[in-house]
């Protein structure tokens, strides 16, 4: 298991090992889970509550299913630690934060350089995505996104 | 004969490997064999050349010519801009593509 | 036409910038080519038969004199001399180098240019009809809700790495002259029975290996909801799109094989719950845009010319359209010459110098603003008809006059195996022949599309042409199967195999035949679609095949 290169939140990380869906739906005291593409992120809403990290993971970086289930999550109201596992490379790293990602566990350690220009890359975006930025449709007209 | 063709990495010029190095000329290019794959492996980790493939050819006398017309339009340029190709003083050069 | 204001433009540096150090990370070795390939082809780069491609975008197809000018000096300073046209409004560089492409970019950024998302599997280029905002019968400029959605698909991190490429059209007329129907998504904008403008969506058409017409998904939608609807639609695809199989991932498939109604239902679904997430921008984002699309400020002038130059009066009646103003008309530019001096032109390619004329012409006397077709031709929307001559002489000057659109020589083709790895055959020297052989006699024909694709990726969209040529590999040798009855427009259709194929001469004499068939069948003012679909397959194949 991949370690966490790059975490954006303060909060204590989630040391329980992140379980299948199936799993997760019999255990009931499971706070973590992970999200395979070809899951439902969905079936996750009605245990936002009880949960502490979601991974999502990305077996190959060009199947990009783990950003809807990011998006999908966030915009349901989870607040908890999302987390990206794979096959992540600095070319990955904005648009999985843009997408809700606040920590990312790459397969193979990163460039910390590279990884840091590749985030402080974009001035703006043009897309509300729930990340916080407000996109610049908002900012042209000054109404919060 | 086995020969090896690529794209120059920075360029993207058609090169063929001619035991040595990368050629422009597919006459250049030899028998790679055996060895197609191992050359392939380290001329692109050197990051020297990109999208090379293995492709079936025949000698000729001093003319190679690769058994699919994909590849002879690949080592002529393209058949309708001759000027561009690599032999743009001979009009007859798309004939031996077909 | 539309100006970046400072976000545009600072969106666009950063790319050119990330490409920058995508572009040094690669050659430094710190990036592989199978890391680096999606990356550079979302900016356009192919590698392709004989170099790197190109693809610069030319959004719904508008671009204005200096941008035109600057793609004429890319041609001279970067490659050999010449652009390529392409069916999606775009143009290509065939001759580019890796190392200079970062300069490349850098240089279009400065007149507002780019080749975001060119290619990759994502939202690409989105295309609308070249007679935008100059069309007598358009409800409404489509443009703005192109430059909407072309600014909501750029860099859209959640659309990045979708299971194929998707291709968007936005039209506002009910001619369809921009092939709306065979998109991932077309859209109609339209109004509704209380007057008011918003969009039909169809989703799921598209060419290629298995040709699908767009079925209508939602008849209307709110001005002040495309965004959140083409979200949806989008995330729908990107969560259940096949991505087993490079040959079924498009939308096509999943609409096709969900049926168009559960995709409905699942968009539909998506779709309530994104309204609820404020995604949409606000409608002075649309206004603020639109602001951009006014009309220039049109000249009164009389419509009448003066047609006793022969040469000129066949120009005029083949190659302009009827302007919404009565004192202009719209001009189409053919690039597909005729033989002549023994030279043979190729669809769709200008020379540098060309391209720089049209800049000029664009310049002087269409407002500064010219149009890229579907068809590889380009447009200058709004030219006062009396200048139509003056424009005429410099057409002639620069080999740009030929009177044949959407005549038999104005053939559609993709670049095929003289340039494209993915092709089977060449495309090209097939254009020629029927060029030539139709040099004299075409324009008696009247109206027919003839596209021609190098493989069944279908770039050529040889599914949508009246005639429509297939190029495949039999055997290791260039075979052409012979397809009738496509049509791109509203009355869109797929075209239909003929039967077995021929060799180049064979398809070109295959060709001849069918023509001769139209012209002893014909009726009344008929083009060649219409009898074929009046008189059906057998007569055709019975004259093909003998």
């Amino acid at each position: 298991m991949a370690d966490v290169q790059f975490r954006f939140r303060a909060d204590e990380p989630v040391a329980d090992p992140a379980v299948t869906v199936d799993a997760f739906g019999a255990q009931s005291n499971a706070v973590a889970v992970r999200l395979e593409p070809g899951d439902e992120a969905r079936d996750l809403l009605p245990h936002l509550a009880r949960l502490r990290l979601i991974e999502v993971n990305f077996p190959a970086f060009t199947d990009g299913r783990g950003y809807s289930y990011a998006r999908i999550l966030r915009e349901a109201g989870y607040t908890g630690e999302l987390r990206a596992v794979g096959d992540i490379g600095i070319d990955q790293l904005s648009p999985l934060r843009r997408c809700g990602f606040d920590a990312i566990a790459p397969e193979h350690e990163l460039n910390a350089e590279d990884a840091h220009a590749a985030l402080a890359r974009w001035p703006h975006a043009y897309q509300a995505t729930g990340d916080g930025h407000a996109p610049i449709w908002a900012l042209r007209h000054g109404v919060k996104a | 004969m086995k020969i090896v063709t690529a794209n120059d990495l920075r360029s993207g010029a058609v090169v063929w490997w001619d035991g040595q190095g990368w050629s422009l000329h597919v006459d250049a290019a030899v028998d790679a064999g055996d060895t197609a794959d191992a050359v392939i492996a380290t001329e692109q980790a050197a990051q020297r050349v990109v999208s090379a493939y293995v492709v079936d050819a025949a000698r000729d006398g001093a003319e190679v010519r690769p058994t699919h017309i994909k590849e002879r339009v690949r080592a002529l340029g393209p058949t309708c801009r001759l000027d561009l190709s690599l032999k743009p003083a001979d009009p007859a050069a798309g004939n031996w593509v077909i | 036409m539309y100006l970046y204001d400072k976000y545009d433009q600072a969106m666009v540096d950063a790319r050119v910038a990330e490409f920058r150090d995508q572009t040094r990370r690669r050659l430094e070795g710190h990036l592989s080519e199978e890391a680096f390939r999606p990356l550079r082809l979302q900016n356009g780069l192919y590698l392709q038969l004989h170099a790197y491609m190109l693809r610069v975008a030319i959004p719904y197809g508008t671009l204005s004199g200096a941008q035109m000018r600057l793609l004429g000096d890319i041609a001279d300073k970067y490659d050999r001399g010449y652009g390529h046209f392409t069916t999606r409004q775009n143009i290509q560089y065939n001759w580019i180098k890796l190392e200079e492409t970062p300069d490349i970019l850098a240089d279009l950024a400065k007149v507002e240019m780019h080749a975001i998302q060119t290619s990759g599997n994502c939202i690409r280029n989105i295309s609308s009809d070249q007679y935008a905002g100059a069309a007598a019968d358009e409800l409404i400029d489509p443009r703005p809700y192109a430059e909407l959605l072309r600014q909501w698909s750029s860099f859209h991190p959640e659309f990045l790495t979708l299971p194929r490429k998707f291709k968007i059209c936005v039209i506002a007329s009910e001619t369809d002259r921009a092939a709306m129907r065979l998109h991932d998504i077309g859209i109609r904008i339209v109004r509704n029975s209380a007057g008011e403008i918003g969009a039909a969506f169809y989703v799921g058409g598209g060419m290629g290996r298995t040709p699908m017409i767009a079925p209508l998904i939602r008849e209307f939608v709110p001005l002040d909801q495309l965004i959140t609807y083409s979200e949806a639609c989008l995330r729908v695809y990107n969560s259940h799109g096949r991505r087993d199989n490079k040959y079924k991932a498009r939308i096509k498939i999943l609409v096709h094989e969900m049926g168009a109604a559960e995709y409905t239902r699942q968009v539909e679904a998506e779709f309530a719950h994104l309204l609820t997430q404020g995604i949409e921008p606000p409608l002075a984002e649309l206004e603020r845009i639109s602001a951009h699309f006014i009309d220039p400020a049109f000249v009164a002038g009389a419509p009448e010319i003066d047609l006793s130059n022969p040469a000129f009066a066949k120009w005029v009646a083949a190659n302009t359209a009827q302007h919404k103003h009565p004192g202009y008309a719209i001009v189409n530019i053919s690039l597909k010459p005729l033989p002549s001096d023994g030279k043979q032109g190729i669809p769709g390619d200008a020379t540098a110098d060309q391209i720089r004329v049209m800049a000029d012409l664009a310049r002087d006397h269409s407002f500064d603003e010219c149009r890229v077709t579907h068809a590889q031709n380009i447009v200058l929307p709004h030219v006062q008809r009396a200048d139509l001559f003056a424009v005429w002489q410099k057409l002639v000057a620069a080999d740009l006059a030929t009177p044949n659109l959407d005549e038999i020589t104005d053939i559609i083709a993709c670049p095929g195996l003289d340039y494209c790895s993915l092709a089977n055959a060449r495309s090209i020297p097939v254009a020629q022949k029927i060029t030539a052989r139709f040099a004299e006699t075409g324009a008696a024909l009247g109206e027919l599309k003839l596209k021609i694709s190098g493989c069944i990726n279908a770039c050529g969209h040889h599914h949508a042409g009246h005639i429509g040529i297939l190029g495949v590999d039999r055997k290791g040798t260039e075979n052409y199967q012979l397809l009738l009855g496509g049509s791109e427009g509203a009355d869109v259709s797929l075209g239909q195999i003929t039967g077995p194929g021929f060799d180049e001469d064979g398809i070109v004499g295959a060709i001849e035949r069918a023509t001769e068939v139209y012209t002893a069948h014909k009726q009344g003012g008929e083009r060649f679609l219409d009898t074929y679909r009046r008189i059906g397959m057998s007569p055709f194949k019975e004259a093909i095949y003998g």
